[in-house]
């Protein structure tokens, strides 16, 4: 096990470096130099000397050669330094931790929803397969995959904040600032984050359950007489969960993407958001640290799947 | 004679032999839901590709006057803020939907497959460098790395079709890899070897058709998360330059009226789902026909 998990840490170590290689170089093909995009916001182009411009490129390290650009900022993150925004002034440490706590809030509720309700609705599902349940919960699967999110949070923001004016159609508070106006808040947000998760564990979990339940150690089970309950949640439950622990990785991903439409519809100061506005105003320093951030967030989650995984199913470790 | 008699006795006492194409239409085309999505699909093949001549108005150039009109005999879906009509550029929007998916689901399939195909044939290294590259770029929300490409690439049709190629290429090179991993395993590939095969020739005639139907399966169901994501980069601003219609976009543009009418943005993402949930009921069809045994896993 123990040969397992440094296997698998060595591998993350390797795919988080190519993380920031991709991000960095990607990022360095952006189009126009960001600091004429930049100072384009103070002055117009033509009151800026050389010079000035000059030092600037001195000032941010871009002057030196893209090797050295890399090394530096690598080095810099790994000492916790994320750079200076250059759109808003300010250090990418800070922006992120600002905004940050509003989307783990966000995304930590979705994940544990999606995936509560998911299990709860695809074992009842499995539980009770062809009845009208079974295909309430298939249907409600199906929307869940199928719809767009971002204008999800568009019909709900006109049905129960423009039409009814039961919620708020936007922004965003701290739950410790003022919880009941901060949940007020959250809800549709949330709603639109967890439903493709919900739909995606609803089906797993569905056909991972009627997997289990045709297994010879579950006939022995009836057979011997157990209650449906015990049959279904003592033995059935253990061995049909272990395909959601994979469903928990991609979750994650799934969560960070959601947010970057969610945050954007419903104009939540997150995560996604800064990333979006950065994208459109060229901030690179902000998206080179942003998207590595993230991504080295899934990819150690990733790791924990994996290595989870390993210890629930032995044939996973030595195989 | 009379052993030849026996043989043809023989021959009609064995059952008529269904074959593979007869078995896999029939299950294909057996539930309804599937026929439903396939209807769906052909429907919107069609007014894409006659779009012209199906749209009521001009979907680029409105009448200024009109502008957001309500739905009405004239204008059946309304118009937006520059007086055009919904209708014509929902029409025009299932062109870059189809286009946008089919092209890009064509590109990343035939980069992924290859890769997969490359990297569990050969191991080690050559395995070990295209599959950490694809874990890296994994890594990333699929939107996000979308979003990141065609920022860099600018706006325009084809950089979104590059943009989510390079976002959806790890997943086909991840199953690819795998479906050779295990069908390398099989005795008719060591004899094909043993029979003097080249990697070449073992590759493309003994794994690549094995692999072909999950392949398939795993191409179409993807096509509606293709399309989703697409209309989520078109939402947030990324995509076609206007004033080319898009699903994701017009729902942005309505969006901002959403008080003076609704249905400039609820039809088109009544549009962008309908599509989606037909290539899954599709995809679904598609996987219980061609291999019941992927039931769960895709």
């Amino acid at each position: 096990m123990t040969a397992y998990i440094i296997r698998r840490l060595i591998m993350a170590v390797i795919v988080l470096i190519i993380v920031t290689l991709i991000v960095f170089f990607v990022i360095r093909l952006l189009p126009g130099d960001p600091l004429i995009i930049f100072l384009g916001q103070q002055a117009t182009q033509g009151a800026i000397t050389e010079e000035t411009l000059q030092a600037l490129r001195v000032q941010y390290g871009l002057d030196k050669p893209i090797l050295v650009q890399y090394g530096n900022w690598m080095w810099g993150i790994l000492r916790g330094d994320l750079g200076e925004s250059i759109y808003y002034h300010e250090d990418v440490g800070k922006l992120m931790g600002e905004r940050f706590p509003v989307t783990l809030h966000l995304g930590l509720v979705a994940l544990v929803l999606s995936n509560a309700l998911g299990i709860a609705l695809g074992i009842v599902a499995a539980v009770r397969r062809g009845t009208w349940i079974d295909s309430v919960v298939t249907v409600l699967a199906y929307i869940g995959v199928t719809v767009p999110v971002f204008w999800l949070g568009i019909l709900l923001i006109y049905t129960f904040g423009l039409t009814l004016g039961w919620l708020p159609i936007a922004g965003y508070t701290s739950p410790f600032d003022d919880f009941w106006l901060s949940t007020k808040q959250v809800i549709m947000p949330i709603f639109c984050l967890s439903l493709p998760g919900l739909a995606g564990s609803a089906r797993v979990m569905r056909s991972s359950m009627l997997e289990i339940t045709r297994q010879d150690y579950i006939r022995t089970a009836w057979s011997k007489g157990l209650r449906e309950r015990a049959v279904i949640f003592k033995h059935a439950l253990k061995n049909s969960l272990i395909p959601m622990v994979t469903l928990m990785g991609i979750g994650v991903g799934i969560i960070f993407g959601g947010a970057v439409l969610i945050e954007t519809v419903f104009a939540v100061p997150g995560v996604g958001r800064l990333l979006v506005t950065s994208i459109f105003a060229y901030d690179y320093v902000v998206i080179q640290s942003g998207t590595l951030v993230i991504a080295t967030i899934i990819i150690l989650t990733n790791v924990i799947v994996d290595i989870s995984y390993g210890w629930l199913d032995p044939r996973i470790r030595f195989g | 004679m009379v052993e030849e008699q026996s043989t043809s006795l023989e021959f009609q006492e064995v059952a008529p032999r269904v074959s593979e194409w007869r078995r896999f239409w029939r299950v294909f085309l057996q539930r309804k839901i599937v026929l439903f999505g396939l209807v769906i699909l052909g429907i919107l093949v069609l007014t894409a590709i006659f779009a012209d001549f199906l749209a009521p108005y001009d979907p680029y150039t409105g009448v200024l006057t009109d502008s957001l009109e309500a739905p009405s005999s004239q204008y059946w879906l309304g118009t937006d803020i520059q007086g055009r009509d919904t209708m014509s550029r929902l029409i025009f929007g299932a062109r870059t939907a189809l286009l946008v998916g089919f092209v890009t689901t064509g590109v990343a399939a035939a980069a992924g497959i290859i890769l997969g195909l490359i990297a569990g044939y050969f191991g080690g290294v050559t395995s070990m460098v295209i599959m950490r590259i694809m874990d890296a770029l994994m890594g990333f929300p699929m939107i996000l790395l979308a979003l990141l490409i065609s920022s860099v690439l600018g706006a325009g049709i084809q950089n979104v079709i590059i943009a989510l190629a390079v976002a959806m290429l790890p997943g086909y090179a991840r199953v690819m890899n795998g479906l050779t991993l295990s069908l390398r395993e099989n005795d008719y590939i060591l004899a094909g070897r043993a029979m003097g095969a080249t990697d070449m020739r073992t590759m493309l005639r003994h794994i690549l058709p094995n692999a072909l139907a999950p392949m398939i399966v795993l191409v179409t169901m993807q096509l509606g998360t293709l399309i989703l994501a697409e209309a989520g980069l078109s939402f947030l601003g990324i995509g076609i330059k206007p004033p080319g219609a898009a699903w994701g976009a017009m729902v942005n543009d309505g969006y901002r009226y959403l008080t003076y009418n609704p249905v400039l943005s609820f039809a088109p993402g009544l549009a962008i789902m309908i599509v989606v949930f037909a290539f899954q009921l599709v995809g679904d069809g598609l996987r219980d026909a061609l291999d019941p045994r992927l039931r769960g896993l895709l």
